[in-house]
C-alpha cells in the first residue's frame, strides 16, 4: 500500500466521448421508428466514460486499499474468515456451469443438478439432519426460510403460536428473521457461564411458543453444554429448536446439530465451507430439517427417477419459493468443491484446527486483556476492554491499532451481552507464524495503552484514511455522487 | 489437508501451551453422548487434479451449452467484457468481509459508493443501498418497505410480473398479514388498467409492475405510477432485465417511488440463477425505510474524503426485530462486477447495448412472425424479449427446435395456463443475425 495515492470517484476523472468497450456493429437492419411511442431517455445523465486503462487502473488502485484474506489473518469473530481455495474459482467459473441457464429444461441440466443433489447429501451427513433445501441466498435468509418451515410445521399441527425465544447472545439476524415470519421475540437471558440459563428457559416455554433461536457454539464461542435438556424443554411443550449454524466450524465431523435435538438449522456456505466472502457476499445458507419438517420446504426439491434428476413442484405442503431459480448456485459449486478436496478426514480436521488455533489465542492473551466469560471456548473467543478502559483506550482504538500492525480487527461489540467486545475467532487455516504476530500485537498494544494510549486514539497510522468520521456520516447522508452545478 | 498450516510440531506445542492433552480433550465441553463415534461417510479426499477431473465430468453432464439458446425470462446472456472477469477476481476484491471496518476498506466502499451513484443514474430517483440477494427477494422486499411506509395492508401485483418473483413475494408476506391482489393483462401485454382501477382501494401499500415485464413488453410507468398516486400507494417498478434501462426513460422519472430488480444483465454470468444482483433504489423521503446496507461519504480527520457504512440504525445488528430487513451478508462481488461492467461500457456503450438488444428482437419478432401460423401474442412495444403463439403445443415444437441443437424460449403454459401454445424467445446482442436466421428456418420446418 502506498499511502499517499489518492483514486478519484470515476465520476470525477470522466471525460466525454470516452469509451472502454465497442460492440461489433448491428448485423440487422436498423429500425428507425423502434419503440414508437415508448419514452425513451435521450442520454444516461452524468453517466462515467473512461478508457479501459483507466478502468483497469481505477480498480487496481481501489483494490489496494482493502485488507483481505489471502493478505493474512482476518479474525472476525462470527464470520469465520478462513482461506478460499483458488481452484474452486476456477471449477465454479467453468462454462458449463457458468453459462447454464436457470430456465433450462431439467435433461439439459443434470451436472448442476447432481451438484445440488450432491450437497444436499454431503451437508446432510455433515449436520446429521434429513434433508436440506440451498435456496437460501445466505445466512439471514436461511434463518427465515426455517422460521417460515417451523411455522409451517406447527400450523399443520393446528397452532403456529406466538412467540420465538432467542437468548441475548444472538446475532441480530435471528430476532428479525422471527419477527418477519410473524413472531414475537422473547429474550432468554445467558446465564454467568455465558450459556442459555436454563431455568429461564423453561420459565418462558409455554403452548405459545414456536420455537427457540440457538446458536451453538454461541456467539461468545461457548458450546452450549446443556444442548439436549434445552431441546427437551422446548420438544415437551410442543416447540421446535431451531439452530443457527453460522458456527459449524468448530463442530464438523465432532458432533452433529441432528443428534442433539436440533429439528432445523442453517450453515453458512461463505464461513464453515470456504466459499469467499466477496467483501459482503454473494453468501449461500442452506436449511437442513428433520423428517416432520421436509414436507414443507421450498420448492422445487431436486428428485431422483431412473437415475436422472428431477424437479418436483408437487409439494402441496410447500412453504413456496423464498428465491427465484435454485439459489446461489456458483456459491453452491465451490462447496461441494470443498468437501471432496477436504474428505471425512479433513473436515474433521476443521474444527480440530479452528478450536486449537482460538484456544491458543485465548491462552496467549489471558491477564493482559479480559475475559468476561472463563467458559471454556470452541472456535472463538471474546475479550473485552476492560483493563485498557482504565486508561481510557476502548476496543475501538485497539481495533484500530491492529491495523497499523498490519492485522484486520476483531469483531467489535458484539455480542451485546459482553461490554466493549473484541471477539476473535482465527479459524484453521493460520499458521503459527501469523497467529503469533497477532498475538504479539495484541499484547503490544495492551502495553501501549499503559504507556501510549494516545498511540492508540490516533491509530490508524499507515491507511489510505485516518479514523473515519462515521457519527457525520449518518447524520448528513451523502450517499451518491451528484455533479457540481 | 493441504488448507491448514501448522505443522506437527507447532500442533504439538500450541496444545501444550492451551494445557489440552489431547486433540479430543478440545471438545471437552461437548456432552460425550452426542459425539459422532465414527468417521463422516464422505467421499475420500481428492487431490486438485482429481477434483478437476470430477467436477469437469460432472459439468459435462450438462447438454445446455451444446444448443444455441433464446431462453430469457429473467436471467439473460449479455457480453462480459474481460476486464470484469480479470479485475473482480482479484483476492482484495473476493476475499475480504462486508467492510466494517472501512479505513482498511476503502477499495470496497469507494465502489459500493459508485455503484449506488450508477444504480441512481439508471433508476432516476435519489438513492440506492449496496444489494440486495437477487430480483425476487428484492421485490419482496420493496414490497415490505412499501407496507412500512404505507402503514397498508394489500399490495397489488401485474400478472405480468416474473412468475418466481411473485411466489417469493407470497411466501414473504403470507405470515405478516399482508394481501396480494393480481391484476391480469390486457390484448397488448401490459396491465390491464381496467382491472388495476378496481383493484385499487385506500387498504392498498403499491402497486407492483415489471417493466419490461415477463413477456417482454414494456409498461406505460406513467400511467401506473398516476393510478396508485390516485390513492396514495407507492408506485413500485421492477426491472428483470437491466441493461433496458439503456435506452428506456428511467422509472423515476415516470412516477416510481421505489425500483427494484435484478442486476443479472450488468456483467453476471447466468451460473444457473446465482448469484445474481438484486438491486433497489427510491426516493429520499423512504431513506429510513430501505433495507440493506448503504455507503455513504464522510471525512477523516485530516479532512480528507472517505467511505463508510452509513444509517445503520435501520439494520438487524442495531434495531433487531426492528430492523427494516433481517438481510446482513448481501451480493457486494455481483455488485462489483455490474460496477465494472457499466463504468466499462459507460454512458455510450450501455445505451448502444440496449439499442442492439432491441434492433436484434425486432429482427426476429419480424421473423418469426413472418412463419405461418406463427403469431406475435401481445401487441405491446417490446423490449428484447416477446412471446410468439404457435400453432402446435409447445412441448412438441421445443422437442422439434432441439433435435436441430436449438432451445428456441421458454414455454409458458406451466406459468400462465391461459397462454397455450406459447413461449418467450429472448435476443441480446450475443445473437447473430444468422443465428436468428437458423431459429427462423427451424421453426419453419419443425411447424411444417
Ligand atoms: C451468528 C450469526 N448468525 C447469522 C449471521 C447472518 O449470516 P449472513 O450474513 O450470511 O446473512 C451471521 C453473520 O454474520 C452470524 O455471525
Amino acid at each position: 500500500m502506498i499511502k499517499e495515492i489518492r483514486e478519484p470517484l470515476i465520476f470525477e476523472i470522466s471525460e466525454s466521448g470516452k469509451r472502454a468497450a465497442e460492440l461489433p456493429a448491428l448485423d440487422v437492419a436498423e429500425k428507425k421508428d423502434l419503440l414508437a411511442g415508448v419514452p425513451l431517455r435521450r442520454e444516461l445523465e452524468d453517466f462515467p466514460e473512461v478508457s479501459e486503462t483507466e478502468v483497469t487502473r481505477h480498480f487496481t488502485r481501489l483494490s489496494q486499499m482493502n485488507y483481505c484474506v489471502d493478505l493474512g489473518l482476518y479474525p472476525l469473530g462470527s464470520c469465520t474468515m478462513k482461506y478460499n481455495p483458488k481452484i474452486n474459482e476456477r471449477l465454479s467459473a467453468q462454462p458449463a456451469f457458468a453459462g447454464s441457464h436457470p430456465l433450462a429444461s431439467e435433461d439439459l441440466v443434470q451436472g448442476n443438478l447432481e451438484v445440488l443433489k450432491r450437497l444436499e447429501t454431503y451437508l446432510c451427513e455433515i449436520a446429521g439432519m434429513d434433508a436440506f433445501t440451498l435456496q437460501p441466498a445466505a445466512g439471514a435468509h436461511g434463518e427465515l426460510t426455517g422460521m417460515m418451515l417451523i411455522r409451517a410445521a406447527l400450523e399443520a399441527r393446528g397452532d403456529a403460536r406466538k412467540y420465538v425465544l432467542i437468548p441475548d447472545s444472538a446475532h441480530g439476524t435471528n430476532p428479525s428473521s422471527a419477527h418477519i415470519c410473524g413472531y414475537s421475540v422473547k429474550e432468554i437471558k445467558s446465564n454467568d457461564k455465558g450459556m442459555v440459563d436454563v431455568e429461564a428457559l423453561e420459565a418462558a416455554m409455554t403452548d405459545e411458543v414456536a420455537a427457540l433461536m440457538v446458536t451453538n457454539p454461541n456467539t461468545l464461542g461457548v458450546f452450549e453444554s446443556d444442548i439436549c435438556r434445552v431441546a427437551e424443554i422446548i420438544h415437551a411443550k410442543g416447540g421446535l429448536v431451531y439452530m443457527d449454524g453460522a458456527n459449524m466450524n468448530a463442530l464438523t465431523g465432532v458432533v452433529r446439530p441432528g443428534d442433539m435435538g436440533i429439528d432445523v438449522l442453517h450453515i453458512n456456505l461463505h464461513k464453515t465451507f470456504s466459499t469467499p466472502h466477496g467483501g459482503g457476499g454473494p453468501g449461500s445458507g442452506p436449511v437442513g430439517v428433520k423428517k416432520e419438517l421436509v414436507p414443507f420446504l421450498p420448492v422445487p426439491v431436486i428428485g431422483e427417477r431412473g437415475g436422472r434428476f428431477v424437479l418436483d413442484f408437487d409439494r402441496p405442503a410447500t412453504i413456496g419459493r423464498v428465491r427465484g431459480y435454485f439459489g446461489n448456485f456458483s456459491v453452491i459449486v465451490r462447496a461441494l468443491c470443498y468437501i471432496l478436496t477436504l474428505g471425512p478426514k479433513g473436515v474433521r480436521e476443521i474444527a480440530e484446527f479452528a478450536v486449537l488455533n482460538a484456544n491458543y489465542i485465548r491462552k496467549s492473551l489471558e491477564g493482559e486483556y479480559h475475559l468476561k466469560y472463563t467458559t471454556p471456548s470452541m472456535h472463538e473467543c471474546v475479550f473485552s476492554d476492560k483493563i485498557q478502559k482504565e486508561f481510557g483506550v476502548t476496543n475501538l482504538d485497539i481495533a484500530k491499532r491492529l491495523i497499523d500492525y498490519g492485522v484486520h480487527p476483531p469483531t467489535m461489540s458484539f455480542p451485546l451481552i459482553v461490554h466493549g467486545a473484541l471477539m476473535i475467532e482465527p479459524t484453521e487455516t493460520e499458521s503459527r507464524r501469523d497467529l503469533d504476530h497477532f498475538i504479539d500485537a495484541m499484547k503490544a498494544i495492551a502495553r501501549e495503552a499503559k504507556e501510549n494510549p494516545e498511540i492508540l486514539h490516533s491509530a490508524p497510522h499507515v491507511t489510505y484514511v485516518s479514523r473515519l468520521d462515521e457519527v457525520a456520516a449518518a447524520k448528513f447522508p451523502v450517499l451518491r455522487w451528484e455533479k457540481k452545478p | 489437508m493441504s488448507y491448514l498450516s501448522l505443522s506437527d510440531k507447532d500442533k504439538k506445542e500450541m496444545l501444550a501451551r492451551t494445557g489440552v492433552g489431547a486433540t479430543d480433550d478440545l471438545f471437552c465441553c461437548i456432552p460425550e453422548a452426542v459425539r459422532l463415534k465414527r468417521a463422516l461417510d464422505l467421499p475420500a479426499a481428492q487431490s486438485e487434479l482429481e477434483l478437476v477431473r470430477t467436477m469437469e465430468a460432472i459439468g459435462r453432464k450438462n447438454d445446455y451449452s451444446r444448443h444455441l439458446s433464446f431462453l430469457g425470462g429473467g436471467a439473460y446472456e449479455h457480453f462480459i467484457p474481460t476486464v470484469v472477469d480479470y479485475l473482480s477476481s482479484r483476492g482484495e476484491f473476493v476475499s475480504p468481509y462486508t467492510p466494517y471496518q472501512p479505513e482498511v476498506s476503502q477499495g470496497t466502499l469507494q465502489i459500493i459508493f459508485e455503484y449506488q451513484t450508477l444504480v441512481c443514474q439508471l433508476t432516476g430517483l435519489d438513492i440506492a443501498n449496496a444489494s440486495l440477494y437477487d430480483g425476487s427477494t428484492g421485490t419482496a422486499e420493496a414490497v415490505l418497505m412499501a407496507q412500512r411506509v404505507t402503514s397498508r395492508n394489500k399490495v397489488v401485483l401485474a400478472r405480468s410480473l416474473h412468475p418466481q418473483y411473485r411466489e417469493v413475494v407470497r411466501t414473504y408476506i403470507k405470515n405478516l398479514g399482508v394481501e396480494a391482489v393480481e391484476v391480469g393483462y390486457g390484448p397488448d401485454g401490459r396491465i390491464d388498467e381496467d382491472a388495476l382501477g378496481r383493484a385499487l382501494d385506500d387498504k392498498t401499500a403499491a402497486v407492483v409492475c415489471q417493466s419490461p415485464n415477463f413477456f417482454g413488453v414494456v409498461e406505460d410507468i406513467q400511467a401506473l405510477s398516476d393510478a396508485a398516486h390516485g390513492v396514495k400507494a407507492l408506485s413500485v417498478a421492477i426491472v428483470a432485465e437491466a441493461v433496458s434501462l439503456g435506452m428506456l426513460e428511467a422509472p423515476g422519472k415516470r412516477g416510481a417511488d421505489i425500483v427494484a430488480g435484478e442486476g443479472q444483465s450488468l456483467g453476471i454470468p447466468l451460473s444457473f440463477g446465482g448469484p445474481y444482483l438484486g438491486f433497489m433504489a427510491c426516493k429520499k423521503e423512504f431513506l429510513r425505510q430501505m433495507p440493506g446496507r448503504v455507503a455513504g461519504q464522510t471525512l477523516d480527520r485530516e479532512g480528507r474524503r472517505g467511505f463508510v457504512l452509513t444509517l445503520a440504525t435501520r439494520e438487524q445488528h442495531i434495531r433487531r426485530e426492528r430492523a427494516t430487513s433481517n438481510i446482513c451478508t448481501n451480493q457486494a462481488l455481483c455488485a462489483l462486477r455490474a460496477t465494472i461492467f457499466m463504468e466499462t461500457l459507460g454512458k455510450q456503450g450501455l445505451r448502444e447495448l440496449a439499442w442492439q438488444n432491441a434492433q436484434k428482437a425486432a429482427y426476429a419478432a419480424d421473423r418469426l412472425g413472418a412463419i405461418p401460423g406463427v403469431k406475435m401474442k401481445f401487441s405491446g412495444p417490446v423490449f428484447n424479449e416477446f412471446v410468439v403463439e404457435l400453432p402446435k403445443p409447445w412441448p412438441a415444437v421445443d422437442a422439434g427446435l432441439r433435435a436441430k441443437g436449438i432451445i428456441g424460449g421458454y414455454g409458458l403454459e406451466p406459468a400462465y395456463p391461459e397462454l397455450k401454445n406459447a413461449a418467450l424467445v429472448a435476443i441480446t446482442e450475443l445473437k447473430t443475425k444468422d443465428q436468428i436466421d437458423r431459429l427462423a428456418q427451424a421453426l419453419q420446418e419443425v411447424l411444417s
